[in-house]
């Protein structure tokens, strides 16, 4: 009991560490120096598609489905946005289309 | 602090809602396979509050594994973090009191919302930051805790809900790529990640891809007349 309070406590700390740091390092008072207000610009698009990735990176392109389902979910997002720029519709029209494709029994 | 940045949060933390409802509650009924009750849940979702590596507490916690190996762990598996702080130190500046709590609670998903959407007019920034963040953190819990106390009950099939999770991703991003200037580095972004991926496998290609990410826009800010800052 003791011994999983600490190891949630551990993995708090742990966690808040990696969120914390580059404020504890590089937030000074005055101008942001510009690599820091250069990656404020262009990080976020980039991580952005390395997220999209991480979320597909478990799919076996090679087993009975092909990663299908996701894919065609993924493109129902963008295409469903793309087409009426309505960021509710696309995430939850594309999630149940999704919801169909797997629990339908065609893949 | 004003009352109107909830309800301008609100609507742009929809998608987050049910994709942490559903992951919380999955993590819930874990915690409660293992023996763990509400309050330990609760405990875990309110100060660890970051979802894989909650994932993982449950066999560590299950074997009373050594802290050390936790500490080891929990710091690879959420190294990613460190990224999204260095570039959220312009925009999270003039937060005041709210900046503890918004660097406590970023989430990818918090993330996400907060780099790809404009604050809603005659809304004070540091309060959209603050709800927006907020609202997932009251999901996350919500969901956890209801799964730990009542998820073996649920019987219709929710498989698939998280994937509101990656359709999130997905739109943020081509709302980003419709600008111009963010379709070079969100293709870097693709492209490292992809060869990462094939080159090392799911398990490890997360932080190799974010390290070559952010060192080859480094390199491109020192030259790149079209990107540079205006």
């Amino acid at each position: 009991m003791i011994h999983s309070l600490l190891l949630l406590l551990v993995m708090a700390a742990v966690t808040l560490l990696t969120r914390a740091l580059p404020f504890l390092l590089f937030d000074r008072p005055g101008e942001l120096p510009d690599w820091i207000s250069w990656l404020g610009r262009v990080l976020p698009p980039a991580i952005m598609a390395l997220l999209v990735v991480y979320c597909l990176r478990n799919i076996d392109l090679l087993s009975a489905s092909h990663g299908l389902p996701e894919l065609l979910g993924v493109a129902a997002a963008a295409l469903l946005h793309l087409w009426k720029g309505n960021t509710m519709l696309s995430i939850f029209g594309a999630t149940v289309f999704y919801m169909l494709l797997i629990q339908g029994g065609l893949f | 602090m004003e009352l109107k940045g909830l309800k301008a949060a609100f609507p742009h933390t929809l998608p987050v809602m049910a994709g942490y409802l559903a992951l919380g509650t999955a993590y819930g009924i874990l915690m409660d396979t293992i023996g763990m009750n509400a309050l330990w849940t609760a405990f875990s979702s309110l100060t660890v509050f970051a979802g894989s590596a909650q994932m993982l507490s449950i066999s560590l916690l299950e074997t009373a594994a050594p802290l050390i190996q936790a500490a080891l762990l929990t710091l690879v598996l959420n190294f990613r973090h460190l990224f999204y702080g260095l570039s959220l130190i312009g925009q999270y500046r003039e937060t005041g009191w709210r900046k503890p709590y918004l660097i406590f609670g970023l989430t990818d998903e918090t993330y996400a919302i907060l780099t790809a959407t404009p604050v809603p007019p005659g809304v004070l920034p540091g309060d959209f930051y603050f709800f927006v963040t907020l609202l997932n953190q009251s999901y996350w819990v919500a969901g956890s805790v209801l799964g730990t106390l009542i998820g073996s009950l649920i019987t219709f099939s929710t498989q698939g809900v998280d994937f509101a999770m990656t359709a999130l991703f997905v739109v943020l991003l081509t709302e980003q790529v419709k600008k111009k200037e963010n379709r070079l580095p969100a293709g870097i972004g693709l492209a490292f990640s992809l060869v990462f991926l094939l080159l090392l496998g799911p398990d490890r290609f997360l932080i190799p891809s974010l390290a070559a990410i952010t060192l080859c826009l480094l390199a491109l800010g020192g030259k790149g007349k079209e990107l540079s800052p205006p």
